[in-house]
């Protein structure tokens, strides 16, 4: 019978961690379904990125007053989260503070006595973070895109922090041997009187009821992040990684274009060739992104990295000017068809099936993409590295390359370029009159 | 400017057997654009004056195929740059100056994947360096404590990390520089990137540019610099709307220079 709490906290630690286990593989399948992608280069600037930029959270602080917060919160989860460690121990083992007995009292203390501290810290960011997102109405929070679902998890995020904090100061308070040993206590001290009086079989009810909820509670949590966008707690290390590691003003070169645009080029190649015996007829690559599949896998462990902050969307001048572009959007949508994809293959019996839709048309419109003045306001603003502008950019390319659907005065632009080698209906031979003109 | 330019071509070059120290590169707006022409000769009025030995592609310059790019439009941005890159390969070319941001940015950072390896530098940055070398100097005090205000171009600033050089050079000029609330790396774009200079805007509620022109209106300047063709066609734009152009002139800093 005595090792019925430790059965059952064994069984609850696998479900929890089982079934995160499971959604993490999920995830990783959903991304590789995108376009291989090599990253093999710039290791040293990449590791640095990620210790700078999610590590460091260097551009966070970009913005002092959500910075400075979020750093106090990030902070108290990582550091905190030490005490999950022994709170694991002392559930599979059955021992009560396994810390007491391995380390000095005053080393453990000082331990448990900054946890306190931060639970305190995290609370206060927590209640600050709430006021912004319904109270003062920060307008990157309103924008269209954040009703319902993104709004509701924003919050469901911040009253788990205050649930899981609080329950870790009342377990504290509550465990009177800890109390006792009067170093360490310092915030649950004073949260210990309000329980006075109780028997100590009540106190005792108390401590453990509050030690399981918060030890359930981090499961739960862990198991919400598949969820939400809340994952980038997780992904923003990945992601600070597989970064640019380029100028932002570089924009990829198609290869497949290469070929072709060689080819075209080339004075002795035979368009009508046939192809050499044993050459196996490929499909003709998609040039650009109509889909998730035809982004590759940085853009797509972009869009489960985002966290909604809607930096980028109240530094993108299309946005800022009322139009209907917002990048935080584009990065939503992405990752909500890629999890609609992912849902499709999971029905489907591991393959997907066509379930007409795609992200051009059914989630982004052609008048968000069009909007986009290749400003990289929104590159430079995401504190975890993500880049809409690629996505906005591969989408056009299906627009224009595959559907020839721009807008008409940018194709009488393109025919200019293509017949007068400039975007206007000038003669090339004219290109240096301007050096006689007084 | 009385004076005749003295603009030499590539094919003069290369018939006479030289090499020149450094090509510039016109572009499309620089050769065609009224507003644009100006910074082009402000700055060949500035090399000619620093006696620079440079040279000009002419009509052997081809769009770089930078708007194309932006626009999605891949194919025609691949075949204008190899055609650039067999002109400018051809004549061993590497060095290049460019007034236009964009065709710096496609040139220095788009190009080599294509075989077109050169170093590209952006005008504001070769007229610093032209005054630190001593080969420019500024006699006049057309500037002096005079309010500028620096628009970035995106394709200078946020895409190339470069924002001291514009900024380096004004000062030269003893004017006394002003900040905008955005400037540098969240700088706001003028409104005419990413092809948006082509075609109209979607619908909103108002126009970039004239965002943009209230953030230069905040710091009450005398005169905005630009150092983008582009830019300067949305901040001229902008200060027209605004009923401001009898008190506040936009130019590039080229042309700053070239007046000072």
């Amino acid at each position: 019978m005595e090792y019925i709490p430790n059965i059952i906290f064994a069984i609850a630690l696998m479900l929890g961690v089982g079934y995160f286990t499971r959604n993490v593989k999920k995830l990783i399948r959903n991304i590789k379904l995108g376009r291989e992608v090599d990253a093999s280069d710039s290791k040293a600037q990449r590791w640095k990125n990620m210790a700078m930029i999610a590590l460091g959270q260097s551009k966070m602080v970009k913005r002092p007053i959500a910075g400075i917060m979020h750093v106090v919160v990030y902070i108290g989860f990582v550091i905190i989260n030490i005490e999950v460690l022994e709170i694991i121990i002392d559930g599979l083992f059955g021992t009560h503070r396994i810390g007491l007995e391995v380390l000095p009292p005053s080393v453990y203390g000082f331990l448990i006595g900054s946890f306190e501290i931060l639970a305190v810290l995290v609370l206060v960011a927590v209640a600050v973070f709430w006021l912004r997102r319904n109270i003062i109405n920060v307008k990157r929070f309103l924008s269209a895109e954040m009703k319902g679902w993104p709004k509701n998890d924003g919050n469901i995020i911040l009253y788990f922090e205050v649930v899981l904090m609080c329950l870790f100061l009342v377990m504290n308070a509550t465990d009177t041997q800890f109390q006792e040993l009067g170093s360490g206590n310092v915030v649950s001290q004073f949260i210990a009187p309000w329980f006075e009086g109780l028997s100590p079989s009540a106190l005792y009810t108390i401590e453990r009821t509050a030690w399981w909820l918060h030890i359930l509670g981090i499961l739960v949590f862990l198991n919400y992040l598949y969820f939400s966008k809340h994952l980038h707690i997780l992904l923003a290390f990945p992601n600070t990684y597989y970064g640019s590691v380029e100028v932002k003003g570089k924009f990829n070169n198609l290869e497949t274009v290469t070929n072709e645009v060689k080819l075209m080029m080339d004075p002795n190649a035979d368009p009508f060739a046939a192809p050499a015996e044993g050459d196996v007829e490929e499909e003709p690559a998609k040039f650009g992104a109509s889909d998730v599949m035809d982004l590759n896998q940085i853009q797509l462990l972009n869009a489960y990295t985002c966290t909604e902050c809607g930096r980028c969307t109240s530094a993108c001048p299309a946005n800022l000017t009322g139009k209907k572009l917002s990048p935080r959007k584009i990065m939503m949508d992405t990752r909500d068809r890629l999890e609609e994809v992912g849902k499709n293959i999971d029905a489907n019996g591991g393959e997907f099936k066509d379930d007409g839709k795609q992200l051009l048309g059914d989630y982004i419109t052609n008048e968000e993409l069009w909007a986009c003045t290749t400003c990289n306001a929104c590159v430079e603003e995401c504190p975890v590295s993500i880049n809409p502008l690629s996505i906005i950019l591969d989408m056009r390319r299906y627009l224009v390359m595959e559907q020839s659907a721009a807008p008409m005065e940018l194709n009488n632009m393109m025919s200019n370029i293509e017949n007068n080698g400039a975007p206007w209906p000038y003669n090339q031979q004219d290109r240096l009159n301007w050096a006689n003109e007084v | 400017m009385s004076e005749k330019l003295r603009v030499p071509t590539m094919a003069e070059f290369m018939a006479e057997g030289k090499e020149p120290e450094i090509l510039f590169w016109v572009g499309s707006a620089g050769s065609y654009d009224d507003r644009a022409k100006k910074i082009t000769k402000a700055f060949v009025k500035i090399l000619n004056k620093a006696n620079v030995d440079f040279a000009v592609l002419g009509s052997e310059e081809s769009n770089t195929g930078d708007v194309a790019k932006r626009a999605g439009n891949e194919f025609l941005f691949q075949m204008q740059a190899m055609m650039n890159i067999e002109v400018l390969n051809g004549y061993g070319i590497k060095r290049i100056v460019t007034c236009d941001p964009h065709s710096f940015n496609c040139l220095k950072n788009e190009y080599p994947g294509l075989g077109g390896i050169y170093d590209v530098i952006h005008h504001t940055q070769y007229i610093k360096e032209l005054m630190s070398k001593g080969r420019l100097t500024l006699e006049g005090n057309t500037y002096k404590g005079k309010r500028i205000t620096f628009h970035d171009p995106c394709y200078l600033g946020r895409a190339n990390s470069e924002y001291e050089a514009p900024r380096d050079v004004l000062k030269k000029t003893n004017a006394t520089l002003v900040e905008m609330k955005r400037h540098k790396s969240t700088a706001l774009c003028c409104g005419a990137g990413g092809a948006q200079m082509f075609k109209e805007p979607e619908k909103g509620n108002m126009d970039i540019n004239i965002l943009r022109t209230e953030d230069a209106l905040e710091t009450k300047p005398e005169i905005i610099a630009t150092g983008c063709p582009y830019c300067k066609t949305m901040m001229m734009d902008g200060v027209k709307f605004k009923e401001k152009e009898g008190e506040i002139s936009v130019l590039d800093i080229a042309e700053v220079i070239a007046n000072s």
